[in-house]
């Protein structure tokens, strides 16, 4: 008897160690993630502090990048990141939605699996091959047919004319933010297909039950059930789309100037790639690290605005 | 029997397998025992810079392979980036075409020397132009860069190209979105014949603010711009306009003349160079002014180490140099270089013996 209590009390003890090992294991895997962000973050801040401190908030409000003279205003990448991420999103997010409504809704079973799989695959092509892609194919096709209607007709609407204005290249920020938006809808379609997925059929087939349209059924059931992994999926495909380099730096065309739509801009990525292997002048460097900050600020501030406006729907919800 | 024989297959293929291997795994070390036992160990040479003499540093790395075993690895990131990396230590050589002072150099213990010359040609996209028919003045082309002339059928476009029928198509300018020694020779160039460039944009350097325009990464960036975009004028060193069939232009040089992009233009630049009084080869050789020169010839400078880290890697660096000088001439001709006058590689040569100490 007593050498049987002993002998559970090994495999207790055993077993306290295992799980305390496990459980440090894990939680350091957890503050990985911390210490990594933080470091992140603070080397950039701390590299480009010679560049805020020289130029103090001119540095995100004037748009003169100069490296000849060494005079560098980020105002010109900042605006052209955020502007091809809105259009890659304002693209994405309605087809997305149409594509995990599709895959989980209308679609006959023996589609679904195709559909799903061919969606997965684009999520894998390399960003490189996206850009070139853009450039070889779309870049053409957009700059003959697309745009000169585009600037003749849409440069005649009364408030949002002015941003067609620019001549039909075909590089531009309207380009860059049609190709990030390709290569955004695999991320946010995923998510919202195994999101809507756990909607219950209870809930689904009571609505139908009911006399709902499918419409109704998914603006008025799905959706609300699923909110917040939506707006997630949302925010992951807008993070892939800030931080894109190669395939912006090919059609976005590299010019460091405030530009509308169909005029080539720069992003903060693309300046960073373009110019960090010369950037032998100390200001030069900081100001790209200080770039890469803002771009840091920026995702972090979109994200707060998220889950903000998430916290504030659930409250008015109750849940 | 099916298990059985699904074994006997999968235990054959490996074996059959491990025999090949075995067989060319015994003849391989034979062969490389014979090669050590005759050849010294060969050096692996990395050097980067400008895209400018790319072409012509990867034609010549590989024929100095064949001849000697050594190996030079050439990175193509820019004169930007090949001075950076020379002042780092980071590479054997780095490749510029923006020539560094004599301050700089000291301040960096660096030691310059020029290596082949080559001329920056402007290249366009218009439907029914041919090759060095379109014609274009130092100013013009400023005028272009800066936004005054927007058509190709400008009238000011059309008054110097009697006979050439230029469509109403916008001209969408190309530069070099990254840190370049053909962006320096060509932006100092501009800046000799257009006084309205230097007040638009400023001197000289390897990155500058374009006023407007479309940015590519490296000659070959560009090249694929001007190749895509119609309308487009770009401006890339000549191999690139000849391997990628772009429209080259004539421009009008100091002497007044209009003269075609070729090695025999090239040549006559840099004939009227003097290089015997440039310390450190310090030169620009831009808007020469010999009657056949072309006006936007460019030299480009390699950069060694005085003090380097690795010194047989350095004194290996300036072999394969050596050369180039020597037997790298016809093949920089064929790609639309210019070798160095012997004159100027035995002024090279003595350089070496000064400054190089191992």
């Amino acid at each position: 008897m007593a050498a049987a209590a002993t002998q559970l009390d090994h495999l207790a003890r055993g077993d306290a160690r295992a799980d305390r090992l496990f459980r440090w294991s894990v939680a350091a895997a957890g503050f990985f993630v911390l210490i990594s962000l933080v470091g992140a973050a603070l080397t950039m801040a701390w590299g480009g502090r010679e560049a805020f401190a020289t130029f103090g908030w001119a540095f995100v409000a004037s748009d003169n990048w100069d490296p000849g003279n060494l005079i560098f205003g980020g105002l010109a990448p900042i605006v052209g990141t955020l502007i091809t991420a809105g259009i890659a999103l304002l693209l994405a997010v309605p087809i997305s939605f149409g594509i995990a409504l599709f895959l989980t809704e209308v679609a006959p079973g023996w589609l679904r699996g195709p559909v799903g799989t061919a969606i997965e695959l684009l999520a894998g092509i390399p960003s490189i091959i996206y850009g070139m892609w853009g450039l070889f194919v779309l870049v053409p096709f957009l700059g003959e047919y697309i745009y000169p209607f585009l600037s003749e007709t849409a440069s005649q609407l009364p408030i949002i004319g002015s941003w067609f204005n620019g001549p039909p290249i075909g590089i531009g920020m309207l380009t860059a933010g049609m190709v990030l938006s390709i290569m955004v809808i695999p991320f946010i379609a995923s998510v919202m297909r195994e999101v809507f997925l756990t909607v219950p059929s209870r809930l689904k087939e009571s609505a139908y039950a009911l006399g709902s349209t499918t419409f109704e059924v998914v603006w008025d059931i799905v959706l609300p059930y699923t909110r917040s992994a939506v707006i997630g999926g949302i925010f992951l495909g807008l993070g892939r789309a800030l931080g894109e380099t190669m395939a912006v730096t090919f059609v976005l065309g590299n010019a460091n100037r405030l530009a509308n739509l169909l005029e080539p801009s720069s992003s903060i990525a693309a300046t960073i790639a373009n110019e960090f292997g010369e950037a032998f002048a100390d200001l030069h460097r900081s100001s790209l690290l200080a770039l890469g900050f803002v771009l840091f600020a920026v995702t972090f501030v979109v994200l707060s605005i998220a889950k903000l406006m998430l916290m504030g729907l659930q409250r008015r919800e109750g849940t | 029997m099916t298990i059985s024989l699904l074994r006997t297959t999968l235990m054959l293929g490996t074996v059959g397998l491990l025999a090949a291997c075995s067989g060319s795994g015994s003849e391989a070390p034979k062969a490389t025992e014979a090669a050590t036992a005759a050849a010294p160990a060969t050096i692996d040479i990395t050097g980067a810079g400008a895209s400018f003499v790319f072409p012509i540093m990867s034609k010549w790395s590989g024929e100095y392979a064949t001849a000697t075993g050594n190996r030079i690895n050439y990175q193509s990131i820019g004169s930007g980036g090949g001075i950076a990396q020379a002042k780092a230590g980071t590479v054997d050589f780095g490749s510029t075409d923006a020539p560094l002072n004599s301050e700089d150099l000291k301040a960096s213990n660096l030691g310059q020397f020029p290596s082949v010359v080559g001329g920056v040609v402007p290249v366009v996209n218009i439907e029914g132009v041919a090759s060095n028919q379109l014609r274009l003045t130092g100013a013009l082309l400023a005028d272009i860069y800066l936004g005054k002339i927007t058509t190709w059928n400008d009238p000011a476009i059309v008054a110097v190209n009697p006979g050439v029928v230029l469509p109403e198509l916008g001209i969408k300018a190309v530069y070099r979105s990254d840190g370049s020694g053909t962006t320096f020779n060509f932006v100092n160039y501009l800046s000799q014949v257009s006084p309205a460039w230097v007040e638009g944009v400023g001197r000289a350097a390897t990155a500058v603010k374009w006023p407007l325009g479309v940015g590519g990464k490296g000659n070959e960036g560009v090249a694929a711009y001007t190749k895509q975009l119609k309308g487009s004028i770009g401006y890339v060193e000549l191999s690139y306009a000849l391997q990628n069939n772009l429209t080259t232009v004539s421009l009008q040089n100091a002497a007044g003349n209009w003269i075609e992009p070729s090695i025999a233009s090239f040549q006559a630049a840099a004939a009227s160079a003097d290089w015997a009084n440039a310390q450190d080869f310090y030169l620009v050789i831009t808007n020469a002014p010999g009657a056949d020169a072309w006006p936007i010839a460019a030299t480009n400078f390699i950069l060694v180490s005085k003090n380097p880290n690795d010194p047989a890697k350095a004194k290996a660096a300036l072999a394969f140099f050596k050369w180039a000088y020597a037997n790298g001439g016809s093949r920089a001709q064929e790609l639309g270089y210019v070798p160095l006058p012997e004159p100027l590689v035995q002024q090279v040569e003595a350089y070496w013996a000064q400054n190089f100490a191992y």
